[in-house]
């Protein structure tokens, strides 16, 4: 029991640290330990995940799942996405797709692929639906788990960083995803991209999945830093509709949040369909036209046949 | 397409990176940082596989400190990079090993002289008065067998640097954006802007 009480009473570093005697936390700073991008006390945690007994996980893996080659496989692994998350002056805007595929069959037209980990964090899911969904639960877990040992909330970069060394650990095992790790710190607004491959990167604007590059065709050119709330969560929805109207694997419903001081916020769930023809509707930031090419070049002409008054 | 590119002058190492984060056919970051600075006067750059690249660094940067807080001093460039060359030859021979290519800079202030080695993920070690690593390096390696000079003034440096630089983004088809440059002399590491 002393042991359970001394586990959860402190954290690991600063356990660590006693067991040196003398050193305090306190007196060690970030230059002495080097880059403070780095958490050295967050290790994967005390959990134990059993592998498969075979010789490459990898392997055994791609024998049991779509892999492009064998359409009767027994496993098919939901891919296909479109997600995007931006940070800008209000907050950070995140919106997602709707739509999971299993080779070409749409499996699912109403798949939440934004994973409310705590009311200041959101994860994005793209790739494997179950490894996402299952290691941003757990990574939430783990982040109740430090703010009760430490009575303060969680930093994005940390939460995100936990995530990463969680997935590297699981390196070249078959884990598929790639998530963007979005929320409100003691920095402001911060978003981080976190894929299986085990890399974390830092950034103002990211698109994750099939759709993506055409999120950021939208993204890109719409985007600056003195958006107004408004403005941003028109550019989210623009930008995924994009995705949903040119990416096959991406489309049907479109989900959007707003992350601000006091938490996330639910914007809405729109119909790509209903964007394409009538727009969003009556919400702020909307033309009020439809997002559709056709639809927002209605009446104009290329033509320049001027007609001469004999 | 990552890109470093290292060359040594009188007194001192210039180590340059590009920038680039990319995914597939998507850059996902245009101002990333691919050079550590491991103590008061070593350098590292590295590039490869995603994950591993930052992962091992990162172990490498705190080793080094844990080596300079125990031992009240830093570890010399040619030993430390013998120790670094050393992890990538374990690793190897691992179940996961580490697939990091690396250039790493140092200046000895024991014996004032620049020192620049060329590490790939197999463990070789090579001591060497320019480097390059990547596709940039069919273009840039010719270039310094052309035109470095071991007694180069920093300006000097610095301008065959930026020939390397142009030289990449003339016939390298993807362009790599902006380099980070550092460098290292006998008043420590730091960066620099060309």
């Amino acid at each position: 029991m002393n042991t359970l009480v001394s586990r959860y009473a402190s954290t690991s570093a600063t356990l660590e640290l006693q067991d040196k005697d003398g050193l305090e936390d306190e007196n060690v700073s970030d230059t002495m330990w080097g880059s403070s991008a780095g958490f050295g006390n967050l290790g994967p945690g005390g959990l134990k995940f059993d592998i498969p007994a075979v010789h490459s996980p990898t392997d055994f893996l791609r024998l049991h799942t779509d892999d492009h080659a064998d359409p009767s496989c027994r496993i098919k692994i939901k891919h296909g996405t479109t997600t995007l998350a931006f940070r800008f002056k209000g907050g950070v805007i995140v919106a997602v797709d709707s739509r999971a595929t299993a080779g070409s069959y749409i499996a699912s037209g109403t798949v939440k692929k934004v994973i409310e980990i705590n009311k200041f964090l959101l994860g994005t899911m793209a790739g494997g639906a179950a490894d996402c969904q299952y290691w941003e639960t757990y990574l939430g877990i783990q982040c109740r788990l430090h703010e009760l040992r430490n009575r303060e909330r969680i930093s994005v970069a940390a939460a995100s960083k936990y995530l990463s060394n969680l997935v590297y650990s699981y390196k070249g095992m078959g884990l598929s995803m790639g998530t963007m790790i979005c929320g409100w710190d003691k920095t402001g607004p911060a978003l981080f991209y976190v894929d299986s491959d085990g890399t974390r990167l830092k950034g103002d604007v990211f698109s994750v999945g099939s759709g993506s590059t055409f999120a950021y065709g939208v993204l890109d050119q719409g985007y600056h830093w003195d958006m107004t709330d408004e403005e941003a969560q028109e550019l989210g929805r623009r930008s995924i509709y994009a995705a949903g109207h040119r990416d096959a694997y991406s489309g049907n419903t479109l989900n959007l949040y707003h992350v601000k001081e006091d938490g996330w916020r639910f914007i809405g769930n729109y119909d790509i369909s209903k964007l394409h023809y009538d727009g969003p509707g009556d919400v702020p930031g909307s033309t009020g036209k439809g997002y559709g090419y056709e639809e927002r070049t209605a009446g104009l002409s290329s033509s320049d046949f001027q007609e001469v008054v004999a | 397409m990552e890109c470093q590119v290292a060359l040594t002058g009188k007194g001192y190492v210039l180590v340059a990176a590009d920038t680039v984060a990319a995914r597939s056919i998507v850059k996902m970051k245009h101002d990333e940082d691919k050079i550590k600075v491991l103590g008061s006067h070593l350098l590292m750059s590295y590039s490869g596989e995603p994950g591993d690249t930052v992962q091992f660094a990162e172990y490498i940067e705190r080793n080094l400190r844990l080596h300079q807080i125990r031992y009240l001093q830093p570890l010399r460039p040619s030993p430390a990079a013998a120790w670094i060359r050393r992890q990538l030859a374990d690793s190897l021979r691992s179940r996961s090993p580490y697939s990091v290519n690396l250039l790493v800079g140092g200046y000895d202030i024991a014996t004032s002289e620049p020192h620049l080695y060329w590490v790939d993920y197999l463990g070789t070690l090579a001591h060497v008065p320019y480097a390059a690593q990547g596709y940039g390096s069919y273009f840039v390696l010719s270039l310094l067998d052309r035109y470095h000079n071991p007694e180069a003034t920093l300006e000097e440096g610095i301008e065959t640097l930026k020939r390397c630089i142009a030289e990449m983004e003339k016939r390298l088809i993807v362009g790599l954006g902006k380099f980070k440059v550092k460098i290292v002399d006998k008043d420590g590491a730091r960066e620099i802007e060309l």
